[in-house]
């Protein structure tokens, strides 16, 4: 029982690295569940721990990898696994074919140990999952499956869920490709120790992806992440906005009422609010270095919109240029957002890089209007001028006319100031956050946002 | 109240809910270690359902307390009956002023809220606290001394402990980050879409009459859909809703236009729907 006490514990520290948060509670929890249900079938182990140990789903992508890592399937190679690519490959059809998950599963690990296997032989030195996909080229199965179906079928696809075919095939590679990665993560880790390849081997969530460095599938995970984060934003707006309106004492109007009461003050007068729906501009940086940011933001707060009077949206490389109307519900084509701003909007001159200063003189310039008492003015961007003249009276005199001026930046505070970043300048002009992931950004909306 | 995780589905299925291995064993969890169970997932797969189906099985009480916002201590925990306490007080005219006090903050004059009223009762009770996220912060805390001691302090009666632990189902769509505190005193369990097997075998129980080639066209079809990307994916709900439709039209099997006429039972967004048709190829003949 030690043993699988280490396993939890291990699990749990694993999981922490990861920024669950798991208390010593959940841990015994954990442990009287193993307990309760044994260890005989690892699934119900898996929901099990899931159940004890984790507080949302979010958190589930982070825990199967790392669950597959203290709890996996078998140890060392299948025995007699053959190593010819091509019966691989005709067993891979078949098991795709009658989407059977055991032998998927049975499979990768067979690949992994034949295909996968690196560096000097015998007992090689590493698994690559990207090298055995690549020798096996899972994808490329996609048509024999398909006729494999229709022909077990018998139907020759007459059918009109048939057409639905393809996808649902592509979906079990996928989800072959999946086994293969946890297959080489298992055999790495037996190596290397399981704590370590747990700490870095497991990608995090997409919520905690740094903007910069996110692929484009975290992109896109996370541009999928917009709708229901606007929702949670938006409850948390309205009670700040419930708060808000219980509003001060005003204390000339409670002592003037209180007169009819010999001078007691029987019912304290409260501050009236004014009903000003907040105005949103927000100024994007969308060159190529920070457009993952700019794209994710614009679509939350374009999502948010019905929490404002007004948002106006404005993109620049190095000109500038209102989007606000691509942006609108009906067309929002998230994934192709940015293609579609650099195909109508004119945001670059003479040449391709940023350029913070003629951007934000040219804001001054020809939107100066846009910017008024009640605006506040959101600066998304890494504040690299490549050399050139940050403009600092434009920011100035933005940071006069707005409510408030808030610039995001997705770089490390740490690199602020190196090179050609003016971020520093800016920053004693208007605050500046660090904003490197869609965690962090969520947090800074929740407070920033006027109400 | 269960002895194993086989015995938590097969019960569960007696009452005509199918539950997945998750939610077997976590309910399984939940009974054994006694622990509150916190639901979380989209609309329409089945969380309250699941409530009530454990209340069927277990032969227990179902105590429901719907949250909205704004729910305070006097909607579900207790309140004392006003109305009743004057009454006793006119009553009571000659008596001295002790012995009213001590008369009228009696059980009698309490009107007991569905925590309360769970936690006092003797028979086996499930406690299903429903939508919790539409609750305020403040209406957590409350919740924190009945979830995790299962207890009610009330001041002038003092502290009413349960005698049976009631089994507590909170559901929850997401719609506000529960607090940290509240998660911690609950075991954790979010309900996704099913697989496709359970799928046909939830439409093969609940809409019998359709025929099996259709039910699994049904099903593939809603699964496709859910790969999109749609602002409202259809739920299991829907996909009932859908199939009770398709049977009542008479439909044999799928087709163009049968989908085309009867996507809105399934999608609730113009939007969706027109970006559900031209992914499917409806407009192709």
């Amino acid at each position: 029982m030690t043993d699988v006490g280490d396993r939890i514990t291990g699990l749990a520290a694993a999981l922490r690295a990861h920024g669950v948060r798991i208390g010593t509670g959940e841990t015994v929890d954990a442990a009287r569940a193993v307990e309760a249900l044994g260890l005989a079938d690892r699934e119900r182990l898996r929901e099990g721990l899931a159940a004890t140990l984790l507080h949302g789903p979010g958190q589930r992508v982070l825990f199967d990898p790392v669950f597959d890592l203290y709890f996996p399937r078998g140890v060392g190679g299948p025995e007699d696994a053959p190593r010819d690519r091509e019966a691989l490959r005709d067993r891979l059809a078949e098991a795709l074919a009658a989407d059977d998950r055991a032998m998927m599963a049975r499979l990768a690990a067979e690949a992994v140990d034949g295909l996968g296997g690196y560096g000097s032989s015998p007992g090689s030195d590493g698994w690559s999952a990207y090298q055995t996909l690549d020798r096996l080229r899972p994808q490329t199965l996609l048509a024999r499956v398909r006729a494999d179906v229709r022909g077990r079928d018998g139907n020759g696809g007459a059918g009109f869920a048939d057409r639905l075919l393809d996808d649902e095939i592509r979906r079990r590679i996928e989800e072959f490709r999946r086994l293969v990665g946890a297959e080489a993560r298992r055999r790495v880790a037996e190596r290397r120790g399981r704590d370590e390849i747990a700490r870095r081997g497991v990608r995090p969530t997409a919520d905690r992806v740094d903007f910069l460095i996110a692929n484009r599938d975290q992109l896109t995970e996370l541009r999928r992440a917009v709708q229901p984060l606007a929702r949670k934003l938006a409850t948390r707006l309205a009670a700040r906005r419930r708060r808000a309106a219980r509003g001060t004492i005003d204390l000339r109007r409670t002592l003037r009422s209180s007169l009819s009461t010999g001078g007691v003050p029987m019912r304290p007068v409260l501050r009236r609010r004014r009903p000003v729906r907040p105005e949103l501009v927000l100024l994007c940086d969308v060159s190529g270095s920070v457009s993952g940011f700019s794209d994710f933001t614009m679509l939350l707060v374009q999502a948010l919109h019905d929490q404002f009077g007004k948002v106006r949206v404005f993109a620049f490389v190095n000109r500038l240029d209102e989007v606000t109307g691509l942006l609108d519900h009906g067309r929002a084509d998230p994934d192709g957002l940015s293609a579609r701003i650099r195909a109508e909007a004119t945001l670059t001159g003479w040449h391709g890089s940023s350029d913070y200063g003629v951007a934000l003189g040219e804001f001054a310039e020809r939107y100066g209007g846009a910017v008024g008492p009640r605006t506040t003015v959101f600066v998304l961007g890494d504040a690299r001028t490549n050399m050139s003249d940050p403009n600092l009276p434009a920011v100035r005199e933005l940071a006069r006319r707005a409510r408030r001026v808030y610039w995001l930046n997705p770089e490390p505070r740490d690199r602020w100031g190196t090179g050609d970043s003016a971020a520093p300048a800016y920053a004693k002009l208007v605050e500046m956050h660090e904003c490197r992931t869609a965690a962090q950004l969520s947090a800074l909306i929740a407070g920033l946002l006027p109400v | 109240m269960f002895t194993s995780v086989d015995d938590v589905s097969a019960r569960l299925a007696e009452t005509g809910y199918l539950a997945s291995p998750a939610v077997a064993t976590t309910v399984f969890l939940a009974a054994r270690l006694g622990k509150p169970l916190l639901v979380e997932g989209p609309a329409g797969v089945g969380k309250t359902e699941l409530a009530k189906a454990v209340a069927q099985v277990a032969d227990a009480r179902l105590v429901r307390l719907q949250c909205y916002e704004g729910v305070d201590e006097s909607r579900a925990l207790y309140e004392w009956n006003h109305a009743k306490q004057l009454l006793r007080i006119s009553a009571g005219r000659g008596e001295s002023w002790d012995e009213t006090r001590t008369d009228i903050f009696t059980e009698e004059f309490l009107l007991p809220r569905p925590l309360l009223t769970a936690i006092r009762g003797d028979e086996p009770t499930v406690l299903l606290i429903d939508e919790t996220d539409k609750a305020d912060v403040e209406m957590e805390g409350l919740l924190l001394e009945v979830l995790s001691d299962f207890q009610v302090t009330v001041p002038e009666l003092g502290t009413v402990t349960a005698t049976r632990r009631p089994f507590g189902v909170l559901t929850s769509n997401a719609g506000r980050e529960l607090s940290e505190a509240l998660r911690r005193r609950c075991l954790f369990l979010h309900i996704g879409f099913p697989e496709e097997e359970l799928e046909r075998r939830i439409v093969r129980l609940k809409v019998p009459g359709l025929g099996a080639a259709l039910t699994e066209s049904v099903v593939r079809v809603v699964g496709a859909l859910r790969a999109m990307d749609l602002r409202k994916v259809p739920s299991v709900a829907e996909t009932i809703d859908w199939a009770r439709t398709l049977l009542a039209l008479g439909a044999g099997t799928l087709d163009e236009t049968v989908v085309r006429d009867t996507l809105g039972v399934i999608l609730k967004h113009q939007d969706d729907i027109q970006k559900a048709a031209a992914k499917l190829d409806l407009d192709a003949l």
